[in-house]
């Protein structure tokens, strides 16, 4: 009686000691909400997987940022590039995760998802409050077989701060120099004209609801409230609907092989079948970072991200990233983290 | 009381002493407690947004800039926004407030009171997110389709007010917010208001209806000036909440940092602000300007219940004369 009794306490403290060897991470993470749906959805396969649990809080760019600066937590994420100076100053590293597309849309009567036409300065000079009817002769000019009626232009922004509009003024400042001066980028800005709807949804309910509106948001959105997206012009003269391959196109047309630490931003991307708004989600990770075992575990969530993740991010409305540019990404870590 | 009583045998003057002076302390410590914690808020706001009060100085208040890019920043649109929505709910809700709880306590019959009672408290208790949901799905469309229209049509004609009721119908804006927030506090006016009539005593009311009153007269002149303190503080405890609601209004408010004088276009206010863009702000400048317009919120607030303060005490020496 007594010797079993010994012997489970035995097999009791050697599973104990067995046990911190096979303990799961718990890697923590925090910044985008652009990326939170798909990092929700890669975290728990992960974890079912291989154990390890990702703990990702979607508190926004800037909270990511700081929280990275301050080296709290093994990863952050933003949707705005840091520059290759910050990165250094900070001993960070960054590389893309996650790519998406923003689509203009419009509430007009009669007019279908892909039906109105944009080209990059149209949509400048409506944003900035020069274009205000939609029977304006610059709109009837790139949509010819589309009677558009005498109706005022409402337009609609986002009024938190956002990666969505980075990057969608950062398209404009490429391609409006009046843009560029007198409104410049930021993940807000200060807008000539319009109405401020919080989030994805806000934008997405304000333009259903307000007759003549205009506004701009995530691809997937556009898709399941089925509102009406429009063509735009790209950079090599072409009008492109937004779709996943065309973004991805841009993706891959992007001249990543130039850029230092990823600083890069896919909007206005070159290549004939480049969706021109697209969107690109960064991590951070710190080159010293606090919990060397966690920062390794982090590393290798992401390979397993690029390596086995596409499906998911793409039945969630995003675009994986091009196969070169993921080989580029481990080259990366190579060279930057020992 | 008398003295025929027997004495109870006390069990320990020491400890009822003692008793005594660890409850007054302790309740001390529970009444510090709410002005030690307000006056650290203030402080720590005024302290993160100490950075903009110095960049821009007074000039923060009367700027109507609000520029992330170039990082210029003004509270103006904002003040604006809050007091302008505030004073739209408090025209809508004091009335309409003053009506239900009079309904309440004088007019309605017994069966009804309890049951409308209750419903009004329900309200209170729904969380704002929610009016702001159903003032985006349900409320804007019907006024941005069948009210505003009108209201352009013809209130926009009016000489000098017609400004007020000009635009276009978005169905979105100050007006709407107004709407919405007198909804949410209506309640919180109504039961206070309704609690205050309830004490007014009997027999002053049954004399005055002895003496061939009608309701009207009683109400007028008894149960008002009976009450009157209770019921303006009731209505600033709605205007409190009001000048601070947060999600609801920045639903249906528009979210631009403009100011226009119709009430029809969208506008923007301090709570709503800071709740759109803290998340976001990515620069110090930026947060610090956030934290001002916190710190401001504060000081607005505090002006608005002092001068109510005021305006009590003046009824009060009024009412000694």
């Amino acid at each position: 009686m007594l010797k079993t009794f010994k012997r489970s306490l035995a097999t009791l403290a050697l599973a104990a000691s067995l046990t911190p060897a096979a303990q799961a991470a718990e890697i923590t993470g925090a910044g985008a909400s652009f990326v939170f749906p798909v990092m929700s959805k890669w975290s728990a396969d992960y974890n079912a997987a291989t154990g390890h649990r990702i703990n990702y809080q979607s508190i926004g760019s800037g909270g990511g940022i700081a929280q990275m600066k301050a080296n709290t937590v093994d990863f952050g994420s933003t949707d705005a590039p840091l520059k290759p100076e910050d990165l250094a100053a900070s001993n960070l590293i960054q590389f893309p995760s996650v790519m998406g597309g923003i689509v203009p849309v419009v509430n007009l009567a009669g007019v279908q998802p892909g039906q109105i036409r944009f080209t990059g300065p149209l949509l400048a000079d409506i944003y900035l409050g020069k274009v205000t009817n939609w029977n304006d002769p610059a709109i009837a000019a790139v949509n010819p077989g589309l009677t558009l009626p005498t109706q005022r232009i409402t337009v609609v922004h986002r009024s938190d701060g956002s990666g969505t509009t980075f990057n969608f003024v950062n398209y404009l400042s490429k391609v409006s120099p009046e843009w560029k001066t007198k409104v410049g980028e930021g993940t807000a800005v200060r807008w000539p004209v319009g109405v401020g709807g919080k989030g994805n949804e806000g934008v997405t309910a304000y333009v259903k609801q307000i007759k003549g509106s205009i506004g701009y948001i995530e691809l997937s959105y556009a898709l399941t409230n089925k509102v009406a997206y429009g063509q735009l012009q790209n950079a090599a003269g072409n009008f492109i609907t937004p779709s996943n391959e065309t973004i991805q196109a841009a993706a891959a047309s992007a001249e990543w092989t130039k850029s230092k630490d990823f600083f890069l931003i896919v909007t206005n991307a070159p290549g004939e079948q480049s969706w021109p708004i697209t969107a690109t989600n960064f991590m951070l990770m710190s080159k010293k970072p606090k919990n060397p075992a966690n920062a390794k575990a982090a590393r290798e969530f992401f390979t397993w991200v690029y390596d086995n993740g596409a499906q998911q991010a793409t039945d969630l409305g995003y675009v994986p990233l091009p196969a070169p540019l993921v080989e580029q990404v481990k080259a990366y870590w190579t060279t930057s983290l020992k | 009381m008398t003295t025929a009583t027997a004495k109870p045998a006390p069990p320990s003057r020491f400890l009822d002493g003692a008793g005594d002076w660890i409850f007054r302390n302790l309740v001390a410590i529970a009444g510090w407690f709410v002005l030690i914690t307000l006056f650290l808020a203030a402080m720590s706001m005024y302290w993160g947004g100490r950075e903009a009060f110095n960049e821009f100085g007074w000039g923060f208040l009367v700027s109507t800039d609000w520029n992330p890019v170039t990082e210029e920043y003004g509270a103006l649109v904002a003040i604006y926004g809050t007091l302008v929505t505030t004073a739209i709910a408090m025209v809508i809700a004091v009335p309409v407030s003053f009506g239900i709880a009079l309904f309440l306590t004088e007019v309605a019959p017994s069966w009804i009171r309890q049951p409308l009672g209750a419903a009004i408290e329900l309200l209170a208790g729904i969380p704002s997110i929610i009016y702001g949901m159903w003032g985006l799905f349900v409320l804007a469309p019907i006024l941005g389709n069948h009210v505003y229209p009108w209201v352009d049509e013809n209130m926009g004609q009016w000489p000098l007010a017609g400004a007020l009721f000009s635009g276009p119908p978005l169905g979105i804006g100050m007006l709407t917010a107004g709407i919405v927030l007198a909804i949410m506090v209506i309640p919180f006016i109504s039961s206070v208001m309704r609690e205050v009539f309830l004490t007014v005593p009997t027999r002053l009311k049954e004399s005055a209806y002895a003496l061939g009153s009608t309701t009207t007269e009683v109400v007028w002149d008894i149960v008002l000036p009976y009450t009157r303190s209770a019921v303006i503080g009731g209505i600033f405890l709605g205007m409190g909440r009001a000048l601070g609601e947060t999600m609801a209004v920045t639903f249906v408010l528009g979210n631009a940092h403009r100011i226009s004088a119709s009430l029809l276009e969208p506008g923007n206010s301090i709570a709503a602000s800071v709740a759109n863009e803290f998340a976001e702000a990515t620069t110090p400048m930026y947060q610090s300007a956030l934290l001002a317009l916190g710190f401001l919120l504060f000081a607005v607030t505090f002006i608005v219940l002092a001068i109510a303060k005021l305006m009590l005490m003046q009824l009060k020496k009024r009412e000694g004369n």
